[in-house]
């Protein structure tokens, strides 16, 4: 994976020396809030319901075992004991005192870590699939071209102070695992006909208030032009993105309101202009990055073979692992997703041992998902029972990927201050409902996705089921929705129909599925056959 | 009741006003009648307090003091999901104080 050189190195503990200084003259009183405000938000420090919470960036979700448990020292000596890992590929943190904030940033720049444009209107944490490198559905790893995204876009004077926040996520699967379409600019590594890689872009997607899925608007970026064309695409959007109103400064308002083919010949005017201006980094810097991203010293000697008798370590492996492009290994998800547990949360002790078996059988690497799970991306097929063994028995071991209980849910209003009800306590009363009329297992591939407000952080919008929290005159009330999907057949979710009580939204679901089990095709998962039969029959259930 | 909350500068935690200073209990919390802006700008102004605002409440008679919208009651316990974490975790109907 990547490691910092002196200029990367030199930023960060250059920042974290300016934000000590920052936070001095604030608790002197030599700044006010109002001065300060902005300048802990480039630091990822927002304020919340119970303290301040740190947003740590982890860049297209990867980590090393080292970073891994600084993550887990930093919930022991200055919070509560716990991370939140985020649907940006982030973690959070709940419980931080300003007065430490410059300590944990030093911390953290220790192992080449940062909370810098975690926050604010500018281009945030680049994410990508959590597969990249091990997955065998791969043309070539994204990664290096996600590092080059953050490298250009890491304090880029020209977009640091944006309309609005901007995400760019990159993939180059078949697959996308990533709602790469449901980003401010998704990119696509792809082959052309005449067998040259490059990029597909499509710009304009985002959830939030109004949901978008981005149109593609070039087929063909050469990967030798990926930076300019990026360039362009957010000048533009600087230009003439909407400043004047909170609710329509994204791009998708932008690429909706001139149209995609207006949108895209600006775009297109501007990098025929950027061509001529040079700024493309050079490609001995795209190697340099390459290098870093070179595939670990596989086993190919390595046995395919899994003795799969033990039954629980069977379901695991079929719900939690997936193909690797390496013959004897496997990538090994482990789910943060305990039945009835807060999902995304896990302990320090538990992050302790994630970076241990990272580094004991996964060549000291972690990645962090946009479903809020840790991933192990290259296991030997030979240690996953043992591994198995050890994640069961610190609590990691829940078999439920892509499950009714693998549930995506923001921090919602038991946390954050923008939120209109709260979104765990729902979660883990529908993951503790289906683990007990064991359903979960027939229901196979449900993916339930659950926000505390319009926001959309918990991506309710992409959910097969979503649900979204609302206040109803001073009451918690919750929206379902039915019918969205990340990834290559991205759509939204349609709202039923009125809202439910915490208690009913769980019925609600379980009403749903039930529609699905009985009107289900072979073969069709519960989005299929809404896709087929509709809203009506699911309608007259669920409000029967 | 009007009832003023904020944060502590340093540490982030929620605070309430009792009258000469600031609480992290929510039953400390006094009724500020129309004096809210004077004593928010007051104490903003000597960093006794940030992110300060002022809202209504009701007296509790279990409690003292219940904030009457939700998040207030949330800000006042601590996360309903992690009642080892609120200012009564021994209390286990503390929950149903919030809803
Ligand atoms: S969706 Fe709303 S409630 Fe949930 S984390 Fe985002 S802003 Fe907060």
């Amino acid at each position: 994976m990547y490691r910092y050189d002196q200029y990367d190195q030199a930023m960060v503990d250059t920042r974290v020396a300016e934000f000590r200084d920052q936070t001095r003259r604030r608790l002197e009183g030599k700044l006010t809030e109002d001065q300060f405000k902005p300048l802990r938000l480039q630091n990822g420090l927002y304020l919340q319901l119970h303290a301040y919470m740190l947003r740590v960036a982890v860049p297209y979700g990867t980590l090393n075992a080292a970073q891994m448990h600084v993550l887990a020292n930093i919930a022991d000596k200055y919070d509560r004991g716990y991370g939140h890992f985020t649907t940006r590929q982030n973690i959070q943190y709940n419980w931080i005192k300003l007065e430490d904030a410059p300590d944990i940033l030093a911390d953290l720049a220790a192992v080449e870590m940062h909370a810098i444009q975690t926050s604010g209107n500018c281009i945030r944490n680049i994410s990508s699939d959590q597969f990249a490198g091990a997955a065998a559905d791969e043309l070539i790893d994204p990664r290096p071209y996600a590092e080059l995204l953050r490298q250009w876009s890491s304090f880029h004077p020209e977009f640091l102070t944006l309309p609005r926040k901007f995400k760019i996520c990159v993939i180059a699967s078949e697959t996308d695992r990533a709602a790469m379409k449901l980003h401010d600019i998704g990119i696509r590594i792809v082959k052309n006909a005449a067998g040259e890689i490059g990029a597909a872009f499509y710009v304009g997607g985002g959830m939030g208030r109004t949901p978008m899925i981005a149109p593609l608007i070039r087929d063909f970026v050469p990967l030798d032009q990926l930076i300019t064309y990026s360039e362009a695409c957010l000048r533009v959007y600087n230009r003439y993105g909407r400043r004047d109103n909170k609710y329509k400064a994204r791009i998708k308002i932008l690429v909706h309101e001139l149209g995609k083919e207006e949108y895209t010949r600006q775009v297109e005017e501007e990098f025929a202009h950027l061509l001529t201006q040079g700024i493309e980094p050079p490609i001995a810097e795209l190697e340099r990055i390459m290098a870093h991203f070179a595939d670990p010293a596989f086993d190919t000697a390595a046995s395919d073979d899994l003795d799969l008798s033990n039954r629980d370590f069977a379901l695991w492996v079929a719900r939690n692992t997936v193909a690797h492009k390496q013959p004897g290994y496997v990538i090994a998800n482990i789910s943060l997703k305990p039945v009835g547990g807060i999902p995304g949360d896990a302990s320090a002790a538990q992050i302790h041992l994630m970076a241990d078996l990272a580094k004991e059988y996964s060549f000291d690497e972690l990645r962090v998902t946009h479903a809020q799970n840790i991933v192990l991306p290259h296991v030997r097929k030979a240690d996953l029972f043992t591994l198995w063994q050890k994640l069961e028995a610190a609590g990691l071991g829940a078999a439920n990927l892509d499950t009714v209980e693998d549930i995506i849910a923001c921090p919602g209003l038991d946390y954050c201050s923008l939120a209109n009800a709260r979104s765990i306590p729902v979660a883990q009363k529908i993951s503790q409902r289906f683990a007990a009329n064991g359903k979960t297992g027939e229901l196979g591939e449900l993916k339930l996705k659950i926000s505390g407000c319009i926001n959309a952080c918990g991506h309710h919008h992409a959910g097969h089921i979503g649900i979204l929290g609302v206040d109803k005159k001073g009451l918690e009330n919750y929206q379902l929705l039915l019918g969205g999907c990340e990834g290559d057949d991205t759509s939204l979710g349609k709202i039923t129909g009125p809202g439910f009580t915490e208690d009913g939204i769980v019925d609600a679901v379980e009403k749903a599925t039930d529609v699905y089990l009985a009107e289900r095709e072979e073969g069709e998962r519960f989005l299929d056959t809404y896709r087929r039969i509709g809203m009506e029959k699911f309608k007259e259930a669920i409000y029967a | 009741m009007k009832i003023l909350t904020g944060n502590d500068l340093k540490s982030g935690a929620v605070v309430w006003w009792t009258g000469q200073d600031w609480s992290i209990h929510v039953e400390d919390a006094v009724d500020v009648g129309d004096q809210a802006d004077t004593i928010l700008a007051q104490e903003e102004a000597a960093r006794r307090v940030n992110a300060s605002y002022a809202i209504d409440a009701e007296p509790d008679g279990e409690r003292g003091v219940r904030p009457a919208h939700i998040k207030d009651r949330i800000r006042a316990l601590g996360p309903t999901v992690r009642p080892d974490l609120t200012l009564k975790p021994a209390d286990p109907n503390a929950g149903n104080w919030v809803i």
